[in-house]
């Protein structure tokens, strides 16, 4: 028993040096070596400044503006913010687009407040595009655009959703229609091998090439 | 959801094709075997014994084996405790994040010790990179290794032609780890952080976004930790939605290669047991029963959730698929797993005993959750984790052989062995502790207010939550409906000003602890009782377990006794829900 107590001893403390110590920074050396953008979170730079990942979801959003043409504030004293319609919107986040504090929206499926947020968030939907697209109907904005995600900072909008939006930034940017549509080509990742998953179009990759390709003066 | 059935049916075949080759190497790993990395790891092996000062060819009968079990266990829980309570003096902790509260940090001992891998801990809002990799990967490796061990020990209790020796634990779990889940996570480990997960020690970054905004890249040596959390079953996250976050599962690609690691080796330990009592038919026999349930599960759960929540209609929101868009409950969902790649992984991450997952479970549909929690339901004998999947599946096998042999008025015999009353009771014991530990749990949980205090949602949806929250710590799953919550971090990230709700984090622990080792105690005994056994010859009245029958009768006493046992809550949680288009 105490021969076996002795083993059970050593052997958590060689685990831990073997397999937590040792595999871990061993790897995190191999990853670096190999992989060094990849590992250290697929980071975008513009001027030399970082200012997203390309895996991360984050906000296109800019101040709104009241009827004195001055920004409204919320009772906190901070700006009221709204989506930016010059920008692709990645998918409603319960976190704020927060990566460092993450956590499901956990609202159950016959929740009151689901339905409430689902119907607020078509509605939004709806204000955004409509405009631009007159033939669009509730019947046909993709799910994807009123429901939170899992991380609440999926880098991915569905293509249907990108299509609808495609009018919006047309007019804004005075782009004809078809060169966003093939920017969102550009954007789209596939399915694995073609089968596995669902295509996405990255949002934040999305938004970048169209500044490039038509900067907002 | 044509093309979602299509991709199904692709993995499915994938993992059949794997089993064989998979299960072949395990076999011959256990059986001391020569495999391809014998050159490579034979003397590392060799040493590693000389190490931990044991004796590789000692023969251990059951109850050295389940001390040895034991004994371990208890030393990796006292070190990954006192590793979680000293988080303020660690290195690699660039946050500066301070320990957690004890209840919490008892919790999540428990969880990692047991395999479970429950999370009320929040991932990158609570742990310092030396907790993660030191404390918690360590346990993400040894605790399937484990599982396996017990899993060959009662194998060689059903082949010994009596004796009673059941191999030797530390050369079993040496082996498991080396040969088996270190090759494969490193492998893993590599195509992930290709892909985009994160693997650093560097600080988190801080950054002004396009718009001016600010956001924080929480960073960390995952991609390591996430190859054997998904090879192990284990399942606890690097970042607190698990792998839903595109830093631990970045797209279609790892999202494909994550499934298949969480159920590849519990798919191929069936064909290593087949090999390893020398009758592959019976292992098949197995392998078709777990996997008749599990395509049921899924052929529920897909059309349950692209059908679309009641909060959803009676939203008048759209939720038919559209060109372009999977329509569905895509809520708690991401858009590269759509509504077939999210119900797959859910499917399989409760069958397998994993627990880890890829989109919120307390969003899905009613009819969509109570797929996952009949998948807990089951005893996790459905594939289930690495090692304990299939030997608490051979439990039912026994159990089957013993209601088939009343049936048929014989004298239960498996694979030659008799299945007599000392057997009979501790299968019952050993089948009947989880279910009944679920029972208990959920019933106290629900019934005191210290225990209502983690609930997060109204209406049946609260007791969904409970339910699930012991369903799944009971059968060390440990995925969550996560508004159940053990954890209060109002400063979050970090631990400042944090607390646990203790009720829910010492229950839980404690269950998950015992709903571990009891059973394999349990397991032990029964293999050290049939080890002893005379194999009689298989005669004209001997019931064959590798038949279509046999499967039919192991399904149905499967199904059974998850059934009889949770039907009733089933009934008040998810069943209510998807049957009502009530709101709450």
């Amino acid at each position: 028993m105490r021969r076996m107590a002795l083993s059970a001893l050593l052997s958590v403390i060689f685990f831990t040096v073997v397999l937590g110590l040792g595999y871990g920074l061993a790897f995190t050396g191999v990853a670096q070596l190999l992989f060094p953008g990849k590992a250290d979170g697929s980071k975008i730079s513009i001027d030399g400044k970082v200012v997203g990942s390309s895996l991360i979801a984050q906000s296109f959003s800019e101040p709104k503006i009241g009827k004195n043409g001055k920004p409204v504030l919320d009772e906190e004293g901070e700006e009221v913010l709204v989506a930016n319609p010059a920008y692709f919107q990645p998918r409603p986040s319960q976190t704020g687009y927060s990566p460092n504090t993450t956590y499901f929206s956990n609202r159950g499926p016959n929740s009151v407040a689901a339905r409430e947020e689902v119907r607020e968030r078509l509605a939004e939907y709806l204000r955004l595009n409509k405009p631009f697209d007159r033939s669009l109907t509730a019947e046909a904005v993709p799910v994807d655009a009123i429901t939170t995600s899992g991380s609440g900072v999926d880098p991915e909008i569905s293509e249907a959703n990108a299509r609808i939006q495609a009018h919006r930034i047309a007019a804004v940017r005075k782009l004809p229609l078809a060169q966003v549509e093939d920017l969102i080509s550009a954007h789209t990742n596939g399915r694995f091998l073609g089968v596995f998953g669902e295509p996405g179009i990255n949002v934040l990759e999305l938004n970048l090439a169209l500044d490039k390709e038509a900067p907002i003066k | 959801m044509a093309q979602g059935f299509l991709q199904v049916a692709i993995f499915v075949a994938i993992v059949i094709a794997l089993t064989k080759p998979l299960g072949v190497y395990m076999a011959r790993v256990f059986s001391g075997q020569r495999v391809f990395l014998s050159p490579v790891l034979g003397g590392a092996e060799r040493l590693t014994y000389k190490a931990l000062r044991v004796d590789p060819d000692e023969e251990h009968d059951w109850k050295a084996y389940a001390k040895s079990v034991v004994l371990f266990s208890l030393v990796s829980w006292v070190v990954l405790y006192l590793i979680l309570r000293t988080q303020g003096i660690q290195p690699l902790n660039p946050t500066g994040f301070h320990s957690a509260p004890w209840d919490v940090s008892f919790n999540t001992t428990s969880s990692f010790v047991s395999n479970t891998n429950w999370q009320f801990y929040g991932g990158e809002t609570t742990l310092s990179y030396f907790a993660q990799m030191v404390g918690l990967t360590v346990q993400n490796f040894v605790t399937p290794a484990v599982g396996i061990c017990v899993l060959v020990a009662m194998t060689r209790g059903i082949v010994s032609r009596a004796g009673s020796s059941l191999g030797n634990f530390w050369q079993d779990l040496v082996r498991g780890v080396y040969y088996v889940l270190l090759p494969l996570s490193i492998v893993l480990a590599l195509v992930l952080v290709s892909q985009g997960v994160v693997q650093t020690l560097g600080h988190a970054v801080s950054l002004t976004t396009l718009s001016g905004g600010s956001q924080v890249l929480a960073l960390g040596p995952a991609a390591s930790q996430i190859a054997i959390k998904q090879l192990g079953t284990n399942g606890g996250g690097f970042f607190n939605v698990n792998s839903a976050m595109p830093f631990e599962n970045p797209n279609q690609l790892t999202n494909f290669f994550e499934l298949l690691a969480i159920i590849m080796i519990p798919a191929a330990l069936t064909y290593t047991y087949g090999r390893m009592t020398g009758r592959q038919r019976e292992g098949w026999a197995i392998f078709a029963a777990m996997l008749a349930i599990y395509i049921a599960f899924i052929a529920v759960i897909i059309p349950a959730e692209q059908h679309g929540t009641p909060a959803q209609h009676a939203a008048g929101t759209p939720t038919a698929a559209i060109d372009g868009s999977t329509g569905g409950n895509m809520e708690g969902k991401e858009q590269r797993n759509g509504i077939t790649d999210s119900a797959l992984w859910a499917t399989t991450t409760t069958v397998t005993s994993n627990g880890s997952v890829n989109s919120a479970h307390e969003s899905y549909t009613g009819l969509g959750s109570a797929v996952p929690m009949s998948g807990l339901a089951t005893s996790e004998v459905v594939f289930g984790g690495v090692g304990t999947g299939l030997y608490s599946m051979l439990l039912f096998v026994l159990l089957a052989v013993f209601i088939g042999g009343l049936m048929v008025g014989r004298t239960p015999e498996y694979l030659g062995k008799k299945i007599q009353a000392r057997e009979i009771k501790l299968i019952s014991l050993g089948v009947l502790f989880t279910p009944l530990a679920v029972l208990v749990t959920s019933g106290l949980a629900m019934a005191v207010r210290a225990g209502t205090r983690s609930i997060y949602e109204s209406g049946p949806q609260g007791f969904s939550e409970t339910l699930y929250a012991y369903l799944s710590q009971a059968n060390n799953n440990g995925s969550a409906f996560a508004g159940y919550t053990g954890f209060v971090q109002p400063d979050a990230p970090g631990n400042s000003g944090s607390y646990g709700i203790s009720f829910a984090d010492l229950l839980g622990g404690a269950t998950m602890t015992l709903a571990r080792f009891i059973p394999i105690i349990l397991v032990l005994a029964v293999a050290g009782s049939l080890a002893n056994k005379k194999v009689s010859p298989a005669g004209p009245g001997t019931m064959r377990t590798d038949t279509p029958t046999f499967v039919i009768l192991l399904i149905g006493v499967v199904i059974l006794v998850g059934a009889l046992t949770f039907f009733p809550a089933l009934l008040l949680g998810p069943i209510v829900q998807s049957l009502t288009t009530r709101l709450f």
